[in-house]
């Protein structure tokens, strides 16, 4: 039975998605935060923006189990933890080279001396481990097997998709009591509150990507391999899970720390507000990325004095990861902080603020019961519009070196090393490209789904609408 | 007859999605001829802003005209192009908001503002731009042109706003201003001031004016012609004079009898129960009937046509068809009369000497360099179940004596005696216990209530944190509460924005009742809301205090709401109290030049009404720095050598009647 390996970041991450489903519940019976979900929900663009989100966040989760597998004789793998997505794409994390490949290469991209059978040395490009081994004749057959294996990953994902696509318009007619056509017919036209066409649309996109990648990946590398023969495709995978946990936990660090003194400096005002005032304006002149360098060398330092209470590799890169959520969430706390005092002050000038005071209400029980609540549209707005802009963060920072742990997978990493493949001659860019594939698409689909909740929450579009 | 200058004819505007349309304006007919004034009267939300909006073509997005014609000066304005259009906007159709505060920039001086729109219309004028700006500036009445043009918009008071924004409006030389409640935001002796300038203007220019308005009063006073708006039609036209000796429309009968006035004191004022009928449902009847009290069946299932009953009245309502209707039976409307008061000599609250002053800081280190002396030294006692009215222009500190009664600010100086408690010296604990004893009403009942919460919620939360009853009875308590003030229990479930404007100022006063106050403050309760929902709320405060024994400190620039419920007045000038005394004396024998004026500002809904408006100069000072002596001198008319210098004593005119001026001494 394999051992469950709990990482600091991996609770946390379930903390959080706790959380929000007790948020959702509580958003469910107040109409006042459902009706701005609903107009999200209506939104195409927002609905096909979350659902590559929820791709992402999938891939993330599972990549957020972590065990311990049994050791089977194999001593080099029972002193590694594994995560659930490493269990099910083990061919890619598994098949591992030598050095660089290019994408789909059956060929290593470095020539190599090989000793032929008549004991002459020769100097070519040696055939890869795993990439395209299944092929006897590699000029004759790689074209062909590409197309090949592309149409049948794509027709794999066409069928999965029209057969989930079938039942779900089956479902929905029973639902609804009509005939499938009809039910078709009104998706198609939008008559539906919720964008289904959108919706089925960008999954057929999905699926046809995900069984052709799929399809490839399990013959060839896809996105090729890195300097020590890994499967960029695998590296670009695990990174997910790094941007989305520093997207999401610094976040969920600062926001305790920016409601409270917000609301307080705006609520109390006099030496109170000066107190915090003075707090974050002397943290904001301190330029950030250097108090990130300081904390990020100071964990690094007591990380090698104190190797030996880390069990692995993995638990000391993870706790690394959750100081930087933490530092940066120190730094970033500020912005909706002022926000906060700002619209507060705006609050407590409210009649029904006043009404409470007239009552003999205590003063946190008004904070918590009027304030609060008129001021939670804009931590949610702030919450999400800042995720992209802490994924794109975390990569320039650990281009500088002073992100995430090394032999942590993130997409600053990949392109910090790609740094040195540009150099070559001939250059290495699939390392870059892959990072940049995945986080465009993350931050892309972040940035139009929080435009979305945006426009849904801000009280002075509404009027308008 | 003199030529038309504008009409419009069956238009139609709609609002939101083809589905599920707002009908805003539905088939309206007007015509304007020159040099008349032309009035729009009806309540929030009937369309008269949005008729306006339509002829200049400012529709918002969503918004559409449908239908119609709109023919101004020969040309047929819907038919225009956008670029035309802009040359008619502001050009011979000048339009003045109601919000002068808002429709200023506030980072342009002033002079600009003007000149942008003088150089829009006289492009030949050029050079003379700065000549022409000072004029207009002269016309509307602003002293010392010169200087003011240089000035941002801050640094003017709101009627000398509303002035620039009149002067802006005669940039284009129009021949018809549409002034959109031109007065509402300003006070009575402002309003008098502005609406003789546009009088004035109207005579010189002989331009014509569309006043849209929902107060009677104004109509009276300036309008020639009048159009009654009910939930997107006309109802009524009608010469000003005729109109005000006998209305013909049941909806314009009603407006009349739920105005409040002294005459009116024992009996409840008429209410028109309901409010305007959502304009997205489709009417199978006459709009009005469910808010009619001579409505009969037929009104029901028939759409009552326009009839023209001479040249200038037409009215649309089923009593005036062709083959007229007997009216229906007619609702009883309870007029009983209110038991007397009784007048205690027992005093429930005392005030005396009451100060409140804000500092002025400066620089880093908030140094005081001086005070807004908000509420300075006042004194006023309210005996047990009466209401005393605490009058004055905005600004004079009105408000901040009732929070600082509240200790909602806490006083810099003086004592408030609620009963043997001193209030000032309480603290903490005790003081929260005392907050039972006293509640407050505030003027906008929208944003007194927490969106966020239930009207259940909201209405137990002075229970809950007086520590009163257990969950259960609070919930019982709620809903006996909101029955008190006419509303179902089940309201509890649901949440304030699902109410009417009326309704929530109901909710607001079932909040305050909740933990049995003796003395409400009521801070402008219905100020906000229109005429007819207006009765409703006093007629309300009036049964409640007959019931409970209640004490009102009434505040409001309302002059008929204090005729109507006030058993004394207090006039306020800067911080101070002019003049008090009771009801009767003070508003039938004011003898303080201040209330004098204020009186004679005051609209009277009555065209024949010959009233010398006294015309207050200039704006009310600064508090942070009051004139010398008497703080009225510079704008009084009967000004004396030492009012500049000695602040006058107090004059006892009878055992109630008390007045601050050297006039009277």
């Amino acid at each position: 039975m394999p051992e469950l390996v709990i990482l600091s970041t991996d609770a946390l991450i379930f903390l959080l998605v706790i959380l929000a489903s007790g948020f959702t519940r509580y958003a469910s019976k107040r109409e006042h935060l459902r009706a701005p979900w609903r107009e999200v929900a209506r939104s195409k663009v927002g609905m096909g923006a979350l659902l590559v989100l929820s791709c992402f966040v999938t891939i993330g989760l599972l990549d957020s189990i972590h065990f311990r597998p049994e050791a089977n004789g194999n001593t080099k793998e029972s002193a590694e933890v594994l995560s659930l997505f490493d269990k099910l794409v083990t061919p890619l994390r598994m098949y591992q080279e030598k050095t660089y490949s290019a994408p789909l290469a059956a060929y290593q991209y470095t020539k190599e001396n090989a000793e032929l059978a008549n004991g002459t040395t020769r100097r070519d490009y040696p055939r890869l481990e795993y990439g395209g081994s299944h092929l006897q004749n590699v000029e004759q057959e790689w074209g062909s097997d590409i197309v090949s294996k592309s149409l049948l990953g794509m027709s794999k994902g066409l069928l999965f998709w029209l057969l989930s696509t079938l039942l779900f318009l089956f479902w929905r007619s029973q639902r609804h009591r009509a005939t499938i056509g009809n039910t078709l017919n009104e998706l198609w036209a939008f008559q539906t509150e919720i964008p289904w066409r959108t919706l089925l649309i960008t999954a057929g996109v999905i699926c046809l990507l995900g069984f052709w990648a799929a399809e490839l990946s399990t013959y060839y590398h896809l996105l090729g391999t890195d300097k020590v023969g890994e499967d960029v495709f695998y590296q670009a995978l695990k990174s997910i899970r790094t941007g989305l946990l520093i997207g999401t936990l610094t976040t969920l660090v600062m926001l305790p720390a920016a409601i409270l003194l917000g609301i307080m400096a705006g609520y109390f005002r006099g030496w109170v507000d000066d107190l915090i005032q003075y707090a974050y304006t002397t943290l904001n002149s301190i330029p950030g990325v250097l108090l990130i360098a300081a904390a990020i060398l100071m964990m690094q330092i007591y990380m090698s004095n104190h190797e030996e209470q880390f069990a692995s590799l993995t638990q000391r890169a993870d706790l690394r990861l959750l100081f930087l959520c933490m530092i940066l969430g120190v730094t970033s706390w500020t912005g909706l902080c002022r926000m906060l005092r700002g619209e507060t002050f705006k609050m407590r000038e409210m009649e029904y603020v006043q009404a409470a005071q007239a009552f003999g209400v205590g003063n946190f029980t008004i904070i918590g019961r009027h304030i609060l609540p008129n001021v939670l549209h804009i931590v949610l707005i702030t919450l999400v519009l800042d995720f992209s802009g802490l994924v794109l963060a975390e990569a320039v920072l650990s281009y500088v070196n002073i992100g995430v742990d090394p032999t942590m997978n993130s997409w600053g990493n990949m392109i910090n090393s790609a740094r040195l493949e540009m150099a070559r001659e001939p250059i290495v860019w699939w390392s870059l490209a892959a990072a940049l594939i995945f986080m465009f698409t993350l931050v892309l689909s972040a940035n139009l789904f929080s435009d979305v909740v945006r426009d849904a929450f801000d009280p002075r579009l509404r009027s308008s609408r | 007859m003199s030529e038309t200058l504008l009409t419009i004819a069956n238009l139609k505007t709609r609002l939101g999605d083809a589905q599920h349309p707002i009908r805003v304006v539905d088939g309206v007919d007007i015509t304007i001829n020159k040099g008349e004034t032309f009035a729009l009267l009806g309540e929030s939300g009937c369309g008269k802003s949005m008729t306006a909006l339509s002829m200049m073509r400012l529709l918002p997005p969503s918004g559409r005209v449908i239908k119609g014609r709109v023919e101004f000066a020969g040309i047929n304005l819907l038919s225009l192009s956008e670029r035309e259009m802009r040359g008619v906007r502001g050009g011979s159709m000048g339009m003045i908001f109601q919000e002068p505060m808002t429709s200023l920039n506030p980072v342009l001086r002033i002079g600009e503002q003007i000149a942008e729109s003088v150089r829009l219309h006289d492009k030949q004028l050029r050079g003379a731009v700065d000549d022409r700006v000072v004029a207009l500036l002269d016309a509307v009445g602003i002293p010392d042109p010169t200087r003011r043009a240089r000035e941002y918009p801050h640094q003017l008071s709101g009627g000398m706003k509303q002035r620039v924004m009149i002067a802006m409006a005669l940039a284009g030389r129009p021949k018809l201003l549409i002034a959109d409640e031109p007065t509402t935001a300003l006070d009575v002796t402002i309003q008098a001031q502005v609406l003789k300038l546009l009088k004035g203007l109207q005579q010189e220019t002989d331009m014509a004016i569309l006043l849209i308005t929902h107060d009677l009063g104004v109509v009276a006073e300036t309008a020639d012609r009048l159009a009654v708006m009910y939930a997107g039609q006309i109802v009524e036209t009608a010469e000003v004079d005729g109109f005000f000796k006998g209305p013909k429309h049941p909806y314009s009968r009603k407006l009349f009898d739920s105005l409040p006035d002294s005459r009116k004191r024992d009996e409840k004022l008429a209410v028109i129960e309901g409010s305007v009928p959502s304009l997205d449902s489709y009417f199978k009847g006459c709009r009005f009937t469910g808010r009619c009290d001579v409505s009969s069946d037929r009104c029901h299932r028939e759409i009552p046509k326009w009839r023209q009953l001479d040249e200038q009245t037409g009215v649309r309502c089923l009593l005036y068809a062709y083959d007229a209707m007997l009216p229906g039976e007619k609702k009883e409307q309870d007029t009983v009369l209110h038991s007397p008061r009784r007048l205690t000599q027992e005093n429930l609250l005392n005030v005396q000497n009451l100060k409140v002053h804000f500092p002025i800081q400066k620089g880093i280190f908030k140094r005081v360099v001086g005070y807004v002396r908000a509420v300075d030294g006042i004194d006023l006692s309210i005996p047990k179940g009466t209401t005393l009215a605490l009058v004055g222009e905005s600004g004079c500190g009105k408000t901040t004596v009732g929070k600082g009664i509240l200790q909602l600010i806490r006083p810099t100086d003086g004592r408030v005696q609620l009963e043997e408690d001193e209030l000032t010296l309480l603290k903490g604990e005790a003081l929260r216990r005392r907050r039972a004893d006293m509640q407050i009403i505030f003027q906008d009942p929208m944003s007194s209530m927490n969106p966020r919460m239930l009207v259940g919620n909201i209405i137990a939360e002075g229970m809950q944190a007086q520590r009163m009853y257990n969950r259960q009875q609070r919930e019982n308590r709620v809903s006996e509460l909101l029955q008190q003030v006419g509303l179902s229990a089940d309201a509890a479930k649901r949440y304030p924005h699902e109410f009417s404007g009326g309704q929530r100022q109901r909710i607001c006063v079932a909040r305050a009742l909740a933990v049995e106050p003796r003395l409400i403050v009521c801070d402008e309760p219905t100020s906000a809301l229109d005429v007819s929902v207006q009765a409703q709320i006093l007629n309300l405060l009036k049964q409640l205090q007959n019931e409970l024994d209640l004490s009102y400190l009434f505040i409001t620039h309302n002059i008929s709401v204090v005729s109507y419920l006030a058993d004394q007045v207090a006039v306020m000038y800067l911080g101070r109290i002019v003049e008090k005394g009771n009801v009767d004396e003070v508003l039938k024998n004011p003898a303080h030049p201040y209330t004098q004026a204020l009186l004679s500002a005051v609209p009277v809904p009555d065209p024949n009404h010959q009233s010398s408006i006294i015309q207050l100069e200039g704006d009310m000072p600064s508090p942070a720095n009051p004139p010398s002596g008497c703080h009225f001198h510079p704008r009084c008319p009967a000004a004396k050598k030492n009012c500049a210098t000695e602040y006058p004593h107090e004059t006892q005119l009878s055992d109630s009647h008390h007045v601050n001026c050297w006039l009277v001494t």
